[in-house]
């Protein structure tokens, strides 16, 4: 018996994306005859991936969109079966794939719950002694006999995590999940982490969030092109993942949040970032330069409940700046089809180094995330000053 | 899958160990068949609960409730007693009677299958996101179909107290006997269609004009004495149809036609129980060899259940 909850041996996973293959019998009976099937392309989603994550380990799987940090958490969780490899997990694994995914509209968050628990393995009365727990967590006693297709997404959301998290896994999978309900819930979440760490739980985490690996994680691994290219401690995975997206190219990976906003979650979109300098012709800054970002976007409905979000980070990870619409007073009137925001920097007091823009575009109670970019854009500062390190203070030295 | 002895109760803020070590699972490793079974088993509770859900889902909102379902088999007795005494007159009394006690077994096994072809392309949220054994959601479609019968059988009663006719309490066993053989074969056919179900989703439509044809070569609507006689020696050519066995056992049980008179055709062989518990063995056996070949078919198709869905 190892200390390992999860091993991970060679791993490949190979998807066909069949362009026309038959999807009925009937296709399949005329097609024989007639026309020859459309080419099949195969896709390596995973390429011998290896690794091991401790009993007790929170551990992060980053990656870029299309890197196979998902396909790999669905390989763990048993939904997906890798073509070859092995993957051995020890005890019960729980995945919080999508919150609520198992929750049927027409049923009560009480029989939903229970639906749930059941799918996790757990008996009758072992599910019904953690009822109250469940929905005290969730916020949501007294609704425990309520439809939950007349729970808001928050609420359902809400459900769908604490259950998860009562019902006690040995191993948690989460993907993406972690940014649901208003920020006193999410500290809650975050405490419900940190219960999970201190017990000994292992949890395995696939996200985008530089921050939420930083502050999680014990250690991280990092996936290109369904490769695996380093596992170690956050900051050097953040830097490897940064790494990676510079040697790519100004593209903005897009990811969804919580798939219980969905919906909602279409509903304005980032269509382009520009960086705008002094000089055109310089595209970079000097200490103390202005630097204005401008964003546009694409609403598919006139809607005012919007504000866009922005942080900087600098190459270790380190968040140097956060700041939203609302914060500064500024929120748009309606906005509605495509249009752009521009966030102006009057000065930039960094000193010499690579930057990184992450952005997002939720509403005004910060419930719904509409879209969010972590690499947004980076920008590069030229030391031009004789000091040394990374804020430029203003500053004199007098015997 | 895991010892409860190393649970831990959820206390908030409770440092704890994890105790017991819980067993180790290769997830990528294909599973035997008497494997599969005991995972089938270990998620009983999540059978119950799909069955409990599909029940409620079904009659919630209605202020009827369960109330419809009977509805259908209410009027196949009213209307088809009515034409056959009335209209056309049959040689079968309690026309009725005699058509619901087939019905019901028919029904259970057309409702079975019509649930469980579709039940993985409709639960495909719960199959793309967690694990469980796939062959419950088949099976939970095959439960309450069997739930739905116990249902509809109130009809039956009724109609069987209205009218006066007394089902054969001796042969009642034999009813136990067939809805177990009809519900193995009916878990086979189930679990095939449903593999099928996801690659190919035109099934469904081909099922439907499949079920109707099977429905008229087995004798609900019509007494099995009159294909007897025509069948002769050859008989047992209608046997292979493995639902006609369970049918006449309903019959033969629920409705329990007086002996024919002499030169009069029998409606259903007149035979001993133990030649109807025979031919309900031969369907069983065609259903456990059906449920084994559609587990061994469902399991190599079941890995690509996460790309097609």
């Amino acid at each position: 018996m190892t200390s390992n909850a999860i091993e991970v041996v060679d791993v490949s996973k190979r998807f066909v994306l069949s362009h026309a293959g038959p999807s009925s019998l009937k296709e399949r009976f005329v097609s024989r005859s007639a026309s020859p099937r459309g080419e099949d392309t195969d896709l390596w989603a995973l390429k011998g991936v290896s690794l091991e994550i401790e009993r007790g380990e929170t551990f992060g799987l980053l990656g870029h969109n299309g890197s196979g940090k998902s396909t790999l958490l669905k390989c763990i969780a048993r939904t997906l079966r890798p073509t070859t490899g092995t993957i051995r997990t020890v005890g019960r694994v729980a995945a919080l794939l999508e919150l609520g995914a198992g929750f049927h509209p027409e049923l009560t968050g009480r029989e939903n719950v229970s639906l749930n628990a059941s799918i996790l393995g757990l008996d009758e009365a072992e599910a019904e002694s953690r009822l109250p727990d469940v929905f005290g967590f969730a916020e949501l006693a007294g609704f425990e006999d309520t439809p939950v297709k007349h729970y808001s997404s928050g609420m359902f959301a809400r459900l769908g995590f604490s259950v998860a998290m009562h019902l006690e896994p040995d191993t948690l999978l989460v993907d993406e999940v972690l940014s649901v309900g208003d920020e006193s819930f999410q500290r809650k979440c975050l405490g419900e982490v940190r219960r999970f760490q201190r017990e000994g739980r292992t949890i395995v985490v696939v996200t985008h969030s530089a921050d939420m690996v930083r502050h999680v994680c014990d250690r991280a691994a990092v996936l290109d092109h369904g490769e695996l290219q380093m596992v170690g401690p956050p900051p050097a995975a953040i830097r490897t993942l940064r790494e990676l997206l510079n040697k790519r190219g100004l593209e903005i990976p897009r990811e969804m949040g919580s798939a219980a906003n969905l919906e909602q979650a279409q509903a304005i979109v980032f269509t382009d970032v520009q960086l705008r300098y002094n000089d055109p012709q310089r595209p970079w800054l000097n200490p103390g330069d202005p630097l204005e970002i401008v964003v546009s976007y694409d609403a598919s409905q006139p809607m005012d409940d919007v504000a866009v979000a922005m942080e900087i980070h600098d190459s270790g990870g380190n968040r140097l700046l956060g700041v939203n619409s609302d914060l500064l007073d500024s929120a748009p009137n309606s906005v509605d089809g495509t249009g752009t925001v521009v966030i102006r920097l009057e000065s930039v007091p960094l000193l010499g180094g690579s930057y990184s823009i992450a952005l997002g575009l939720h509403n005004h109670d910060v419930s719904v995330s509409y879209d969010h970019r972590e690499e947004a854009a980076s920008f590069r500062v030229e030391n031009s000053t004789p000091l040394d390190g990374r804020v430029q203070i203003p500053v004199s030295i007098r015997w | 899958m895991r010892s409860s002895e190393s649970r831990l109760r959820f206390v908030s803020g409770e440092l704890s160990d994890l105790g017991a070590l819980p067993d180790v699972v290769d997830v990528a490793a294909p599973r035997s068949i008497s494997q599969r079974a005991r995972d089938v088993v270990a998620h009983r509770s999540l059978l119950a609960n799909l069955v409990r859900r599909d029940l409620r889902v079904r009659y919630k909102g209605s202020v009827l409730g369960f109330f419809w379902s009977l509805l259908n088999p209410a009027m196949y007795l009213v209307v088809f007693s009515f034409v056959f005494t009335v209209f056309l007159p049959a040689r079968v009394p309690l026309f009725g009677i005699f058509m619901l006690s087939g019905l019901l077994i028919w029904n259970f096994f057309n409702g079975s299958l019509a649930a469980a072809s579709n039940s993985i392309v409709e639960n495909r949220a719960l199959v793309q996101k967690v694990w469980f054994p796939r062959e419950i959601l088949p099976l939970a479609a095959l439960g309450s179909a069997l739930i739905n019968m116990f249902l509809q059988a109130v009809v039956l009663v009724i109609g069987s107290l209205a009218f006066r006719n007394a089902p054969d309490v001796r042969a009642l066993p034999l009813v136990i006997y067939a809805v177990i053989a009809t519900a193995v074969l009916a878990a086979g056919l189930g679990i095939l269609l449903s593999a099928l179900t996801v690659e190919y989703r035109d099934v469904s439509h081909l099922l439907d004009v499949g079920m109707t044809a099977w429905f008229w070569m087995s004798a609900v609507v019509f007494p099995f004495g009159a294909v007897a006689v025509k069948l002769g020696e050859n008989q047992w050519l209608a046997f292979l149809n493995p639902m006609l066995a369970p049918i006449l056992a309903f019959q033969r049980a629920l409705y329990d036609p007086a002996p024919s008179l002499p030169g009069e055709t029998p409606i259903i062989p007149e035979e001993s129980l133990a030649w109807y518990y025979g031919r309900v063995s031969i369907t069983l056996a065609i259903g456990v060899v059906i449920l084994f070949i559609a587990l061994r078919v469902f399991a190599r198709r079941e890995d690509s259940f996460g790309d097609q869905l």
